[in-house]
């Protein structure tokens, strides 16, 4: 691997490890879950929930609880938005809305894609899908808006250019 | 007859919803309980640790508002409708309006539609005041009526 790649690579290990931390062991309520962060890209998550017999909603189907599902597509959308802002800062989810578009199947993990599409100076705009194995086939899906405090973003490129 | 349907008739006779709780492995995880007050049936969702999103502030973890919102949801329709099934949640939409403080949350439901399949439900989550709600959803569900079957 050239120097430059294997740079990025190992920059990219660090920047996974880092948000694993911080949107795993580092949240207590996401951390009771099982859940772990996956990969990342410019503005968008991917985060996984293992199946876990706790978490199931109807014990004679063993399908997950809604609200487990909601956790992840919530914790998964909070770190896209976190991903798209340049200068981390704190959020707070205003809306969420889900749509359950079919039951999770028992045994299998469930992953999340969060895409913050639209970032403004006070709201972040956010969709995501929760699914097994493709995104073609979701579980769920979910479109959230967050508030972003004390966003100092817009503030720091002015001066930059200043 | 499935032990659900039993637990859910066994319920409606006696008055005692409790058992509708215990039978959700997923509400026991979270310690969702339902009490029933003099003016309706209240879902309680008892705080500690874990149900903690951001440990900063502290305050309570938005998955785990929306999932005491969805099932105080279930519960009132287990209650007031005829459905023999778990009620099958198709929609959700939670306004999180204050962050949750690191304390006990109760929840409250009204049936805003009860048709033949679908049933919508608006919820109210507070922490002190039932005036001043954290959280607030509408959700519609999917239910069995028994005639149905």
């Amino acid at each position: 691997m050239p120097p430059d790649e294997e740079t990025a690579e190992s920059e990219r290990r660090a920047m996974l490890e880092r948000l694993n931390y911080a949107f795993g062991a580092f949240i207590p309520h996401n951390h009771a879950l099982g859940m772990s962060f996956v990969d990342y890209a410019p503005g968008v998550a991917w985060m996984k929930l293992p199946y876990d017999e706790r978490l199931v909603g109807n014990v004679e189907t063993r399908v997950l609880h809604g609200g487990a599902i909601s956790s992840l597509l919530d914790s998964t959308c909070g770190a896209a938005v976190f991903i798209k802002l340049e200068v981390p800062t704190r959020i707070a989810t205003l809306d969420l809305r889900i749509d359950y578009l079919r039951p999770a199947t028992p045994d299998l993990d469930v992953l999340c894609k969060a895409d913050c599409y639209k970032l403004t100076r006070n709201v972040a705009f956010v969709r995501a899908l929760a699914y097994h194995d493709h995104e073609s086939d979701p579980i769920a899906a979910a479109a959230g808006s967050f508030v972003i405090f004390g966003n100092p973003q817009r503030r720091s490129r002015r001066s930059g250019a200043a | 007859m499935s032990r659900l349907v039993e637990i859910i008739g066994e319920a409606r006779r006696s008055g005692n919803y409790e058992e509708l709780a215990a039978m959700v492995p997923y509400a026991r995880f979270l310690g969702i309980e339902v009490t029933t007050r003099e003016d309706g049936l209240v879902g309680k969702l008892t705080f500690k640790d874990s149900l903690i999103g951001n440990p900063t502030l502290p305050a309570l973890h938005g998955g785990t508002i929306a999932a005491l919102l969805e099932s105080t949801a279930i519960f009132r329709l287990l209650v007031d409708t005829e459905t023999v099934q778990l009620p099958k949640i198709i929609s959700i939409t939670v306004a999180y309006l204050r962050s949750g403080r690191p304390i006990d949350t109760f929840a409250k439901g009204v049936i805003t539609k009860h048709g033949r399949r679908v049933a919508t439900v608006e919820v109210s989550a507070w922490q002190d005041d039932p005036e001043q709600p954290i959280a607030t959803a509408v959700a519609h569900f999917l239910i069995q009526p028994d005639s149905d079957q």
